[in-house]
């Protein structure tokens, strides 16, 4: 994989290099399996009062995956989403997140991984209101220690990659909730993240602005992004080229189409 | 695959002011009213300390016309309680002191002063009779109302001059009027200002020294004798006055400082304040209260954008941060326009009081510093509380 890490629309590259100064990646399959940008073993998760919502889940995601994790409410899919996503911790087992074992990872480090490695995209976008999208954009770069100006910069670049260079200064309320979905990715994105996870990105929306921000997860991970998509709806999982299936906190499936390798 | 350190990337700040404001920016209202209670309380603070300040600069203004360079020495009480009396010579050995400037001399006369014969004599309005000598004006920097002071001319003669009480009292309005002493009518030649220093002056009659020795049967013994000297030699003049008055029982002669008595006010004007200033340190804890009670919304309000920074990377340290440095803000703005306020009610009751406007620069620091010391305490709470928040909690769909 090469280190590109210029987010200039019109020559995607690679969007996981975390530090733009590391030129060390070799060139490489880009789902090299033996890089997991993920890596989970044996992870259970118990809540006080003996609910498992996960029960000794494995799970690998190599680099520049696009895989779906499907399952119905209750399934423990949220829980796997937080758990990969280092919001939580398991109860037992070892999850490996781009290449750190977060059980040894104190809150603060914890939260420099998901600075460095991780973005979020929600099904309720999450935007602060009352400032523009391309403010809203930087806000995903406030805890990397860029400077202002910079992430300003980063931000208008990642809203144009989203198709949304002439929203630049919309607030959230002048947007629809399709274009609303898309800021929140291109807040996702902005800090060129190792993993995007995005948790039902299309359950607020309808099929038409759903399937176009589907569309967008695609051409992003084209361009080299790690996209996990957690999802009820099968549908949207069968578009895409991996499926983990969860039932009662297992991974009942995982299947691959392998045409899309 | 490559491992980068990791270390969270800590805020400028710039971006802390941005990240702890943006709470306020988008309920403009909310600050507005819970800043009003820190305001008041401060405003009330600054008041009152300013209040009192201008009054003592006023007093210290008017100290500083008057002098503190004056004393009156008196005869104290014997061995055995008996009255004592000052030598007649003692008024010019005061003036020989080193550094006296002025001297001047009153001795009580026990005769009634009153408007004519028909008024009964005990009714003495509580004016008193003293024999003045000429100096007396000068060392007690006093002015006339009207007429003129007690000269070698007027001395002689049954002339009086009132102080301004006595005059009030005495109804009499002009020079030129009579009054009743000592079985004969004197002629007010003179009535004087009013004289902060000497209040027993204001409250006399004074006639001349000469007058009152042939006239009232005046025995020549002063029992008041005024003296100013330069600044700089007031408390050896002090020490040296009974010598000189009384060699023989120096302990005889009692030496005080009117002006002391100005000073002593001077430095307890304020102290009936504390009861307002505790009044207003009262409101500015309800204040505080409030800017916690709105933090506490806040944060409740705003776990999704907790959450949401939390997943974007920000640490505890920097919800925390988030939190105090908006509590901080919010009630800074209070202090400050409790500060503008307090500032100009003072103003307003010195402009109509016409005495000088003064804010202690203190009382401004320390209010100020009060209002942060409170934000940091009513933000402190709220803002672990956020810090604590589990991403996963806070983050669940609304």
């Amino acid at each position: 994989m090469n280190a590109t890490t210029d987010l200039t629309p019109g020559t995607p590259g690679p969007t996981t290099a975390a530090d733009p100064t590391d030129p060390t990646d070799p060139a490489a399959d880009p789902t090299d399996p033996t890089d997991p940008v993920v890596e989970l073993a044996g992870v259970t998760k118990a809540y006080p009062g003996g609910v498992a919502a996960l029960r000794g889940v494995d799970l690998r995601v190599a680099r520049a995956e696009l895989l779906a994790i499907v399952g119905p409410s209750g399934s423990g899919k949220s829980t796997l989403l937080h758990i990969v996503g280092t919001l939580d911790r398991p109860t037992a087992g070892a999850v490996t997140l781009a290449g750190h074992d977060i059980a040894t990872l104190s809150d603060r480090r914890l939260s420099a991984l998901r600075a460095q490695h991780i973005g979020f995209v929600f099904q309720s976008f999450h935007l602060v209101p009352g400032i523009s999208a391309r403010d809203n954009v930087a806000e995903g770069l406030l805890y990397s220690g860029l400077p202002r100006a910079e992430r300003r910069r980063r931000a208008a670049d990642a809203l144009d990659r989203v198709g949304l260079a002439d929203r630049m200064s919309h607030r959230p309320h002048e947007l629809s909730g399709g274009q609303k979905q898309r800021v929140a990715i291109a807040r996702a994105v902005v800090g060129e993240p190792d993993l995007l996870l995005a948790d039902e990105p299309t359950g607020a929306l309808d099929s038409a602005s759903g399937a176009a921000v589907m569309e967008l997860l695609h051409d992003l991970n084209k361009e080299g992004a790690t996209i996990a998509v957690i999802t009820h709806d099968s549908e949207i999982a069968a578009q895409l080229p991996r499926q983990v299936r969860i039932r009662d906190g297992q991974v009942v499936a995982d299947v691959r189409a392998a045409a899309k390798r | 695959m490559r491992r980068t350190r990791l270390s969270p990337a800590s805020l400028g700040p710039r971006d802390v002011l941005h990240v702890g404001s943006a709470g306020l920016r988008t309920r403009p209202m909310r600050v507005v009213l819970s800043a009003l209670g820190i305001a008041i309380g401060i405003a009330t603070m600054i008041a009152v300390v300013g209040i009192s300040a201008s009054s003592k600069a006023q007093l210290l203004q008017k100290l500083d016309a008057l002098g503190t360079n004056m004393l009156v020495a008196s005869p104290g009480q014997g061995l055995f309680g008996e009255q004592v009396k000052l030598p007649k010579e003692s008024p010019g050995m005061v003036g020989r002191i080193d550094g006296v400037r002025q001297v001047g001399a009153t001795g009580d006369l026990s005769q009634s002063v009153r408007r004519s014969e028909k008024i009964p004599e005990e009714e003495t309005g509580g004016i008193t009779l003293k024999a003045a000598d000429e100096g007396l004006l000068r060392t007690l920097r006093g002015s006339m109302a009207s007429g003129t002071w007690l000269n070698a001319a007027n001395g002689r003669y049954p002339s009086v001059v009132l102080g301004h009480v006595s005059a009030q009292r005495l109804g009499i309005t002009r020079s030129g009027q009579q009054v009743y002493i000592g079985g004969r009518y004197f002629t007010v030649v003179g009535i004087l200002d009013p004289l902060p220093l000497a209040p027993e002056i204001e409250r006399s009659a004074l006639v001349g020294w000469p007058a009152a020795t042939e006239a009232l049967g005046f025995d020549g013994h002063p029992t008041s004798i005024y003296e100013r000297s330069t600044d700089a030699s007031v408390q050896a003049v002090r020490d040296l006055i009974p010598h000189t008055v009384d060699p023989e029982n120096p302990r005889n002669v009692q030496v005080t400082d009117p002006s002391s008595a100005l000073q002593a006010k001077a430095a307890t004007e304020g102290a009936f304040t504390n009861l307002l200033l505790g009044l207003g340190g009262v409101a500015l804890l309800v204040g505080g209260v409030g800017v916690a009670n709105t933090m506490i919304i806040s944060v409740l309000e705003r776990r999704h954008e907790i959450g949401l920074r939390r997943s974007m990377g920000a640490t505890r340290g920097q919800i925390r941060l988030q939190f105090v440095t908006e509590s901080l803000l919010l009630s800074g703005l209070g202090g400050l326009a409790g500060i503008v306020l307090g500032s100009a009610a003072t103003y307003v009751f010195a402009a109509s009081g016409g005495i000088p406007w003064v804010v202690p620069l203190w009382a401004v620091g320390g209010g100020f510093g009060a209002t942060l010391v409170i934000g940091t305490i009513a933000g402190l709470y709220p803002a672990v509380r956020a810090a604590r928040l589990s991403p996963t909690l806070a983050l669940q769909a609304a």
